[in-house]
């Protein structure tokens, strides 16, 4: 099928201000958007740029604003946009370093500053294996475990658009993870981090966030469990 | 202007096996990780079904030495079995530490890490199939990839995300460092090291269906090619027996330790013919093998060049095909395998609970690489050690995996000699002192790349485009380097490679900046991949006989009197620099199999 795709394009090289490509290209209805990309930057034009990797929706590289609406550009099918004009955007609230490559480092140092990691410094059991857990309590945290710091999350943001300094959606599921995992023992502290000015009570509950996933992560209610974790002291 | 930067350790990759290093260097000398992706894009994240340990914790009479034996028959026998031990053994204190740094595994009633089945992971010598792999879900690998990144971050290891690795330095025959392209600037960086990791994972991208992901392309192997140093068992390349069709999209071997079953186009689970024991749950060479003869008989759906996984509990309750032959239900599939269930939804537009799903072999792993010894050390021709080099997962060749790779098999090369690895690096940091770099040491790499740079097309007619040359490389590779191999089909590959490196010097590209230029990259990476190509076609068209995932219709049988042995490959041109290697200008090698505790002997399922 015929595809009308429509790229904005910055080149700090050489472009003053962002500008609107157009291309044409040739598909399968079962392709994904993130091929049509690629058959623009493999026959018409190269210095088209974008990050992509796994092309198949589990590394994150490739998450994008496609139609209005953020997306992996390799989870998404031609087919399934209703529509062959295609309108491709980089994140929004993040600089543009060229075409759809936009800074991730602010966004990871959101990301690191919420203790990713889990802490536990109590003894190892004696005899020399695994600490003990139900798969329950594994079940609690699995939601959160899928996620793979695309930042189509914290890209749809409006609270994260209006202040960057907003730690953003992803970086309280990560926290989320580890709050609820029963062998992690610093959760004091991250609810803390995420009760500050910066934190959670930024969130206005929009729910770009839980639309965007592709991960299906139930964002917005992770933060709302946050939330309820900061104010009761109960976490569970 | 060159930045330069010294470290005692620098690892190149940033997966499994680079962020395990970089845990253990980091914690004993100063260390550096340069990737050219972010971390947690790392291919490592896109493994699915397991690790693999002799935990026993499903009281299924597991052991390593069972584990070990598995590796080394699963091979072909062409593992080294000191290093297949090692393996095996390692294997349970390393996910007993994963487990420790929080990696969420799935779990058994008393709270233990839970373990599934997997292709061709028996007890008692092959006697019945086992429980071994250790799982979360589908996603083992993300989350062993999220797991190793949050320690690196818990213990502030210094990262150099998006720097692309173009070159490694050598004075002498010692390793000092490499060179990296900063992407997002274009700035040339020298990182000298006492020790230097080369951790980059597999070159799957030389193939046109693959598992691989776009950045599998192998560049740091081709640059300790192109310094002259040898790469090992090249031409034993896997192929993956259930890639979504046409996509390559691997659908996890899980699929079938939980009971799917493999279908031709009579409707037969053909699996039964060719491993009666273990059918579906037979190694993948034998399986791919099983398909393409299924498809070479007509026996393809609708005769053509697919057939079906059948995932669906009625089907698997037909079979009685579930573990221990019980019941699944359809709850329990979604949950154990969430994530190859969306793909088949999203990919194929089919729901693989009620519909069977079209599968053909998808090439996914290379056994070969960078010849090591057991504690990641790189060898050179002669089984020497190359002072200050190291290798680790996919793109270092122990070897564990011999002819072919067991499931779930990587993971654990991964973790386990990660950490040898960077263990060693330590030790060996901690007693030398950093060779001097030689003069100007980037200049011809960079040179290299700046008249790549300076090819940009006039017209969109202007010249090659990389994009041409790398299809075709991927198409003579998929269709003449394939599961099953000829003389003639790989002579054919050696001409078309030929032809290819040719067109290659005569390569245009569109973009001539230096802020992320991946158009200039992957015209570089390109180059990379005709190397490994070569490489592959060339030592598979030498070894004449099957092993393993190596099948070649001219010499239907293993070999042992001939052929038991690793194969080597290096440029002999008298050349050691960062420029594609001409064409024919090669020599191979051996080495022996170290054998022990298992005799060779045929190999049944």
């Amino acid at each position: 099928m015929k595809l009308h795709l429509k790229i904005k394009r910055f080149n700090p090289e050489k472009d003053k201000a962002p500008w609107w490509g157009e291309y044409d290209v040739d598909v399968e209805p079962t392709d994904r958007v993130l091929d049509a990309i690629h058959y623009v930057k493999y026959y018409q034009d190269g210095t088209l740029n974008l990050r992509r990797s796994c092309a198949h929706g589990v590394c994150g590289s490739d998450a994008m604003r496609i139609n209005g609406k953020n997306a992996l550009a390799c989870k998404l099918l031609v087919q399934d946009l209703g529509t062959d004009h295609i309108t491709i955007e980089p994140l929004l609230g993040m600089r543009v370093i060229k075409d759809l490559v936009v800074d991730m480092e602010p966004f990871f140092d959101h990301y690191r500053s919420i203790m990713p990691f889990l802490v536990n410094d109590e003894p190892l059991p004696a005899n020399g294996r695994e600490r003990l857990q139900t798969q329950e309590q594994v079940d609690r945290i699995s939601e959160g475990t899928k996620c793979i710091l695309c930042a189509a999350c914290t890209g749809s943001c409006p609270a994260f658009w209006a202040n960057g300094k907003y730690v953003g959606p992803s970086a309280i599921v990560q926290a989320h993870r580890f709050i609820f995992d029963t062998r992690d023992r610093a959760s004091a502290q991250r609810l803390g981090i995420l009760n500050e000015r910066m934190g959670v009570w930024r969130c206005r509950t929009a729910f770009n966030c839980t639309n965007v996933c592709p991960k299906d992560i139930p964002i917005t209610r992770q933060i709302a469990e946050v939330k309820n974790a900061i104010l009761s002291g109960v976490i569970a | 202007m060159t930045k330069f930067h010294q470290f005692d350790a620098v690892i190149v990759g940033a997966g499994g096996a680079g962020l395990m290093a970089a845990l253990h260097a980091s914690k004993g000398c100063n260390t550096a990780v340069i990737s050219k992706l972010y971390p947690t894009r790392s291919h490592t994240g896109a493994a699915q079904g397991g690790i693999a340990a002799a935990l026993n914790n499903m009281g299924d009479g597991d052991s390593w030495e069972f584990h070990m034996f598995d590796t080394v028959k699963g091979g072909d026998y062409l593992a080294d079995q000191d290093s297949a031990e090692i393996l095996a053994k390692d294997a349970i204190d390393a996910i007993i530490e994963l487990e420790h740094m929080g990696l969420p595994f799935d779990r058994t009633p008393d709270g233990r890490i839970d373990q599934r089945r997997f292709g061709g992971h028996t007890a008692n010598f092959g006697e019945r199939l086992v429980m071994r792999s250790c799982k979360a879900a589908d996603r083992t690998g993300h989350m062993i990839l999220q797991t190793l990144y949050q320690q690196c971050i818990k213990q502030k290891v210094r990262f150099f995300d998006e720097f692309f690795m173009v070159d490694l330095l050598m004075n002498g025959n010692t390793c000092v460092g490499c060179v990296a392209i900063e992407i997002a600037t274009g700035e040339v960086h020298v990182f000298h090291s006492k020790a230097l990791m080369i951790a980059s994972g597999g070159f799957g991208k030389i193939f046109k269906v693959t598992s691989n992901a776009v950045s599998l392309t192998g560049d740091p192997v081709a640059a300790v090619y192109r310094r002259g140093l040898p790469l090992e068992d090249m031409e034993f390349f896997q192929f993956h027996p259930t890639g979504i069709y046409k996509l390559g999209i691997l659908l996890s071997e899980a699929a079938r330790g939980e009971g799917s079953v493999l279908i031709n186009g009579k409707g037969e689970r053909f699996m039964e013919q060719y491993a009666p024991s273990v059918k579906d749950l037979a190694p993948r060479d034998l399986i791919s093998r099983s398909i393409m003869s299924e498809i070479r008989a007509g026996r393809g759906i609708d005769g053509k060049d697919y057939v079906y996984m059948d995932f669906r509990p009625e089907t698997i309750n037909k079979f009685k095909s579930g573990p221990g032959g019980k019941e699944v239900t359809r709850e329990h599939l979604e949950k154990s395998l969430p994530e190859i269930i969306e793909f088949v939804r999203v990919y194929m537009g089919i729901d693989p609970m009620e519909h069977p799903v079209p599968i053909q072999p998808t090439a996914h792993y290379a056994m070969g690489g960078i010849p090591t010894d057991n504690e990641a050390r790189v060898l050179d021709a002669n089984e020497k050690v190359i002072p200050g080099l190291y290798s680790a997962g996919e793109c270092a060749c122990v070897s564990v995996h011999g002819a072919n790779r067991l499931g779930t098999n990587s993971l654990v090369d991964l973790v386990v000699f990660g950490r040898r690895g960077g263990k060693e690096m330590v030790e060996y940091a901690k007693k030398t002192d950093f060779t001097a770099l030689p003069k100007n040491s980037e200049a011809q790499v960079v040179a290299e790349l700046e008249s790549l740079r300076n090819r940009v097309r006039k017209d969109p007619k202007d010249g090659e485009r990389v994009s041409t040359l790398r299809t075709a490389m991927q198409d003579t590779m998929q269709l003449n380097v394939s599961v099953y191999r000829t003389a003639e089909s790989m002579a054919k590959a050696v001409a078309d490679l030929a032809e290819l490196k040719a067109r290659y010097a005569n390569v245009k590209i569109d973009d001539s900046g230096k802020i992320f230029n991946t158009d200039l990259l992957e015209a570089f990476e390109l180059g990379c991949m005709l190397d490994l190509a070569e490489c592959v076609a060339r030592t598979a068209l030498a070894r004449q006989e099957s092993r393993g995932g190596h099948a070649r219709e001219d010499f239907p049988n293993r070999d042992d009197k001939k052929w038991l042995k690793h194969s080597l490959i290096w440029r002999n041109d008298g050349a050691s620099n960062a420029s594609l290697v001409p064409h024919g200008k090669y020599q191979f090698g051996e080495r022996p199999v170290r054998l022990g505790r298992f005799e060779p002997k045929e190999r049944k399922y």
